[in-house]
């Protein structure tokens, strides 16, 4: 997918970010720029530039509270559920501001789906669970539709050969590991373009993970993926570029591989080799 | 895997467990600290236990001779010429139930005596044969045997609870009330059998014919009206201010206020509902309407505070997963926060309508202890409730209320029970585990 906009139109550029993308034909799919974030007086993100490429997966990592996972929920605009939270910047997904007025932010959600850090389904059958959204989005229209969608959700997250006979049941009864897959089939149901995913894995033993791991490598076909990671393995063997923060600020970002064997910036040193974090 | 070259720890003197004078002391205080604790405890809950026992067996053992009421069989002759065969309804047919009367003692003809014999009577008698003749014209002319209520002072006689060995003047039956006692008891004529009246009757000046029909009636649209009321407005109110308020310095003085409401004596509720609701609006006295609408104000706030509570114990990660796939604020509380929150929401209803059923200050206020001898036929008919029916009954001197209050005492706290159990029924039942 070919962003709308290119990125050096952009008022708010800055060389940091040029210098990210350069020499890069990568298509931009998400693109921020001086991104600044409050949540009451405490600043928690400082100008940060990003461009997320397109069906890459992109990794968001640094120490606890350094704003990597604030700053992943602005591209879904969840951070409009906290009242106190205040945003600055320029975010685009294909060009267009999520931020704008005019964007309703039920159709910025059903674009930028997101995972979260536990596995939370409905507490409903594992059918509704993934039905949900196409149901409230109006994405079939009749019933064979609907069981359509859901069958290859559930294929996409790797979930339907062990759930395709009990599709009845509630979703609470499944494993943690393929909670958190019945949830990124729910959230794939509702065909987003970008998924956002919080610590996808930090609540799975490692073998779930690994399967987790598997599984967004094989989603990087259809869709762009940023995840949110303490892993820095997890970093390492899932995504093709990392994003390093620390106490709000970007600290750089880059190929994966160039960032954990050459980072540019001795803080990104510090931090991989375990100096501190 | 056990390493040959770890050698045990020396132990200090000998055993390894502390065996000092002080620890030895400290560790016996510990264990006295926990008896007594224990103790306390279990203290505690025997009292309590002990009280409801004592509170739940004596309203029981007042309430004993309520239960049943004594009746007397009359062979009530129906002369033809006393009886409009088009017009039943209206004869004297007190006069008939008092020949019917003297006909069981014909030796006694004078009317002093004769008014002792009529007293043995429920003065209702006559409308029970009232409504067999209207219900049955053929009997005009005839002869038939009715059971009909005895007389209060009979009744409490029969049951023991006047003791016919008193002298004269301590009781409140005289001697030759005792006399014809003897008289009918030997001639088989008395009865004593479930008190149905108490069920199907409404209030009345004779305790024979009381029952508390009118103040179920009352008390059901009482709790009709507060439902209607406090259940949509509480619950809109919580939610709004739970999901979708802003948190600002309004919404907290709404919230503080909410729960003072909570506090407020009920009587204020009460003397609020006549200022407003009768003097202001014009709304009329006793009637349920006014009274519901005085308890919804009672009800709300413990209905707010329910369901604000249900709400909140609902897991943010629903939230965020219903948000984060594109629901809208409203789909996200309407579709999962509300159907997981709805037990909570429930019991928290129910225990608010069960505190308006036993609420009774307010209801006095706005006049709803009258004394009214029809079961209401609405909302806006005055009607007593069940508490203030107790109240009324608990100050009426006639022998035969003293247990009749606490029957419908035992009725009150029988539905309340039911309400409470229904609560928790629900809970359990529409619970849904994440």
């Amino acid at each position: 997918m070919v962003a709308a906009q290119p990125v050096s139109t952009l008022a708010s550029s800055t060389d940091k970010a040029t210098e990210a993308i350069a020499g890069n034909a990568r298509s931009v799919k998400v693109a921020a720029r001086g991104v600044n974030l409050w949540y009451g007086d405490m600043q928690a993100l400082f100008d940060v530039n990003i461009d997320i490429a397109a069906n890459e997966v992109t990794s968001f990592i640094g120490a606890s509270g350094c704003g990597k996972s604030t700053f992943l929920r602005c591209f879904n605009r969840m951070n409009d559920t906290i009242p106190i939270c205040r945003i600055k910047g320029d975010i685009r997904l294909d060009g267009n501001d999520i931020n704008d007025k005019s964007i309703d932010v039920v159709q910025l959600r059903a674009r930028v789906g997101m995972v979260f850090q536990k596995p939370n389904p409905f507490p409903k059958t594992i059918y509704d669970n993934v039905a949900y959204g196409p149901r409230i989005h109006g994405l079939a229209g009749n019933k064979s539709e609907l069981d359509e969608i859901v069958e290859n959700s559930l294929k996409g997250a790797g979930l339907w050969e062990e759930v395709r006979d009990r599709l009845g049941q509630p979703g609470n009864g499944l494993s943690g590991g393929q909670q958190q897959r019945l949830c990124i089939a729910r959230a794939i149901a509702v065909s987003p373009e970008v998924i956002l995913m919080d610590e996808p894995c930090s609540a799975l033993d490692p073998i779930a993970t690994a399967r987790i791991e598997e599984l967004i490598d094989e989603l990087r076909e259809d869709f762009t993926i940023v995840i949110v990671t303490h892993n820095m393995q997890q970093a390492g063997r899932v995504s093709q570029r990392t994003a390093f923060f620390h106490l709000g600020k970007l600290i750089e970002f880059g190929p994966t591989e160039k960032l954990f064997t050459n980072p540019n910036q001795s803080m990104t040193q510090d931090y991989i080799t375990g100096r501190f974090g | 895997m056990i390493s040959s070259d770890l050698t045990p720890a020396s132990t200090p003197s000998g055993g390894g467990w502390a065996t000092s004078k002080e620890s030895v002391a400290r560790l016996r205080r510990r264990r006295a600290a926990d008896t007594r604790l224990w103790a306390t405890g279990i203290g505690a809950v025997a009292i309590a236990l002990g009280l409801l026992v004592t509170l739940l067996g004596s309203i029981i053992a007042a309430s004993s001779t309520a239960w049943t009421q004594t009746s007397i069989r009359l062979d009530v002759t129906i002369p033809a010429d006393a009886v409009d065969p088009e017009n039943p309804f209206r004869a004297r047919y007190s006069s008939i139930v008092d020949q019917s009367i003297y006909n069981l003692f014909p030796d006694i003809d004078t009317p002093e005596e004769q008014r002792v014999t009529r007293s043995m009577v429920s003065s209702g008698a006559q409308f029970l044969v009232r409504d067999r003749v209207v219900a049955d014209p053929e009997l005009i002319g005839q002869t038939f045997s009715i059971w009909v209520p005895a007389a209060d002072p009979i009744d409490q006689l029969h049951k023991g609870v006047i003791d016919r060995d008193l002298p004269p003047n301590r009781r409140s039956v005289n001697d030759s009330q005792i006399n014809t006692y003897d008289r009918l008891v030997a001639d088989d004529r008395l009865r004593s059998a479930f008190n149905w009246t108490l069920f199907t009757a409404a209030d009345s000046r004779f305790p024979e014919l009381a029952g508390l029909k009118g103040a179920l009636w009352g008390s059901f649209y009482l709790l009709l009206v507060t439902f209607l009321i406090s259940f949509p407005t509480g619950i809109a109110a919580a939610i709004y201010l739970e999901e979708f308020a802003p948190k600002n310095r309004f919404t907290d003085v709404i919230e503080v206020n909410i729960n003072n409401l909570a506090a407020v004596p009920s009587i204020i509720f009460g003397l609020l509902g006549l200022a407003v609701f009768i003097q202001i609006f014009g709304l009329p006295r006793s009637v349920p309407l006014v009274g519901g609408m005085v308890l919804s104000l009672m009800t709300l706030p413990t209905i707010i505070i329910a369901t604000r509570s249900a709400l909140k114990q609902v897991p943010p990660s629903i939230r965020d997963a219903a948000l984060g796939i594109g629901a809208s604020p409203v789909q996200t509380v309407t579709h999962h926060v509300i159907p997981l929150a709805l037990p909570g929401i429930l019991t928290g209803t129910i225990i608010g309508l069960a505190q308006a059923l036993g609420e009774t200050a307010p209801l006095l206020l706005i006049g709803m202890n009258a004394f009214i001898t029809a079961a209401p036929d609405g909302m806006m008919s005055p009607s007593t409730a069940l508490p203030t029916q107790i109240f009324i009954w608990f100050d009426s001197p006639e022998r035969g209320f003293v247990a009749r209050t606490s029957a419908a005492i035992i009725v009150l706290l029988g539905f309340l029970v039911v309400m409470n159990a229904t609560a928790i029924f629900l809970r359990q039942r529409l619970q849904i585990k994440w």
